[in-house]
């Protein structure tokens, strides 16, 4: 079931454009990695998606209807959640605080509370009285992904989670996915880490300067396909 | 002199300056804007009490009950319609703005009400007073400063206890980031700029029933809560307080020394807290 889809979907910032006609959907239950290099559109494409940049109505599908033109706080309480790039908590509440707020949209009830994300990352519940920037990278980053996952989205979008991480972090936190997905929810995640997206996810896009140059699974796409949708034929 | 009895004063007034500033430190907290208006305000909330207690006979404790969800209400619509189109990362707009808002106000006030001075009846609690061992005080004077108490504490816990206080927090923070916690900012200013003027309310009926008041002197009361503010240390409520305590006290020892210095006094030690310590007493960790 098509749960997320754009229509030729395009972003501007003011004369400059950084998504042409992009097309890509994203099924319940599934993880879809959208890779490309520095500036290629992919953090423009989450924001657009999550409400933060304005896109004609169209542009967007979710649930069947059009949210292109939404708002952020609109976005967010019809189901789509962003774990932005950077973090970006609030260094002025606690990391439970910063949980909670997660939660200010609406979904109490849903199957993520704050006991559940403390199963899922138990080192937050530890420190949960703790300013929520006095965490190491690797535990913002889980407070970033737990505040995205306490309004029980529909979908969850993930800008550059492992940016900056040790590759132990990443493998924790790319272990709780699978957890996140079996609540039914759709994944988005944003990598430039090219190999670390692609095991995660079920199917793939790549864009290279604001446009989807190759898309399809994993399995099926071979290294220099991939290497020349990245970074653009005869690199 | 008598000593303690100076203190005493001087810790009590600082009560009425934490009520003018505790508003004040609320927006600026909350959105970083500087409301040059908010001494009118205050005016303009004890010329509301003056006819609410006069015209229907109650006494200003009671007219405050009605003037409060009035100013509440003048609080949104101001930042809903005045003030929250200003905000950006130009600070000159607000300024300008709530400048002219001050201006008008000043005037608006004049016209309607005249330059005579009025104050607030508020019948034998205004010279009632309570012996304390050594000292003696004036009912209305420990009145404010509970008042006071009562206000920082009753925002604190707003702060830090309620899912809105943490809204207040995120969105004060990063108002980007909180949009996409589905927080509106724009609702999140108005309600705080309402709250603040709760607290004017508050401090319009002590302004107004211990000393006379006139529509010119609201950019005087503006200047005393800024001063705590800062001494205080920007956004710290307590901080607000102590702050109101120390230009509280320095104009009572001033006076106390030679009446005319009482106002002067009061400056003196808001710059000497800014020469020795520029962030204030109780600055916040991170800015
Ligand atoms: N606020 C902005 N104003 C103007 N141009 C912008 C803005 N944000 C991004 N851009 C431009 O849009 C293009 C796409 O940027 P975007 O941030 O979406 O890339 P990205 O794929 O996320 O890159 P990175 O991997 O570095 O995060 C870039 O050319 C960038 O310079
Ligand atoms: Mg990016």
């Amino acid at each position: 079931m098509c749960l997320l889809k754009t229509n030729r979907l395009a972003a501007h910032y003011n004369d400059f454009q950084a998504l042409f006609a992009v097309d890509l959907h994203l099924d319940a239950g599934e993880t879809v990695a959208i890779i490309g290099a520095n500036g290629a559109g992919k953090t423009t494409l989450l924001r657009s998606l999550c409400g933060a940049l304005a896109n004609a109505p169209e542009q967007i599908v979710f649930d069947g209807e059009p949210v292109g033109a939404l708002s952020a706080e609109q976005v967010v309480r019809r189901g789509i959640a962003m774990v932005p790039e950077g973090r970006k908590l609030f260094p002025s509440l606690s990391v439970e605080e910063n949980l909670q707020i997660g939660g200010y949209a609406g979904g109490a009830g849903g199957f993520w509370n704050l006991a559940k994300l403390y199963e899922l990352f138990p080192v937050l519940g530890e420190r949960r009285r703790q300013p929520a920037t006095r965490l190491s990278g690797g535990q913002q980053q889980m407070v970033a992904i737990g505040r995205a996952l306490m309004s029980n989205p529909k979908v969850l979008l993930c800008d550059e989670i492992s940016l900056g991480l040790a590759p132990a972090v990443i493998r924790d936190i790319y272990n709780a996915l699978p957890g996140i997905r079996s609540q039914g929810a759709g994944v988005i995640l944003v990598e430039q880490d090219i190999s670390r997206a692609l095991s995660a996810a079920n199917r793939f896009y790549c864009i290279m300067e604001g446009r989807v140059t190759l898309s399809g699974e994993p399995e099926n796409a071979s290294r220099d396909a991939i290497h020349d949708a990245y970074f653009g034929v005869g690199a | 002199m008598n000593y303690l009895d100076t203190v005493v004063q001087g810790v009590l007034l600082g009560g009425l300056y934490a009520l003018f500033a505790a508003g004040l430190s609320l927006v600026f907290g909350i959105m970083r804007l500087v409301n040059l208006a908010h001494g009118d305000l205050i005016v303009l909330a004890a010329y509301l009490l003056l006819i609410t207690a006069s015209v229907l006979g109650l006494s200003p404790f009671v007219a405050a009950a009605a003037v409060a969800p009035l100013m509440f209400g003048i609080g949104w619509l101001l930042q809903r319609h005045v003030l929250g189109r200003t905000l950006g990362a130009d600070i000159l707009p607000p300024l300008l703005v709530t400048f002219g808002l001050s201006i008008a106000l000043q005037n608006a006030l004049l016209q309607g009400f005249s330059a005579d001075s009025r104050r607030l009846n508020s019948g034998a609690l205004a010279t009632a007073s309570i012996d304390l061992g050594p000292v003696s005080v004036g009912v209305l004077p420990l009145l404010t400063f509970a008042s006071a108490i009562v206000v920082i504490i009753a925002l604190n816990q707003l702060f830090y206890r309620t899912e809105l206080g943490r809204a207040f927090r995120a969105t004060s923070d990063d108002a980007d980031t909180a949009r996409l916690m589905g927080i509106q900012p724009q609702r999140i200013f108005s309600g705080a700029t309402a709250i603040a003027m709760l607290v004017v309310t508050i401090a319009a009926l002590y302004l107004g029933t211990r000393a006379n008041f006139d529509p010119s002197i609201g950019p005087a009361r503006l200047i005393y809560a800024f001063e705590a503010v800062i001494i205080g240390g920007l956004g710290s409520l307590w901080g607000t307080l102590a702050g109101g305590i120390t230009i509280g006290l320095a104009q009572t020892i001033g006076a106390a020394i030679n009446p005319e210095w009482q106002i002067l006094s009061g400056h003196i030690a808001f710059l000497l807290v800014l020469l020795l310590k520029p962030r204030g007493l109780f600055p916040r960790a991170f800015d």
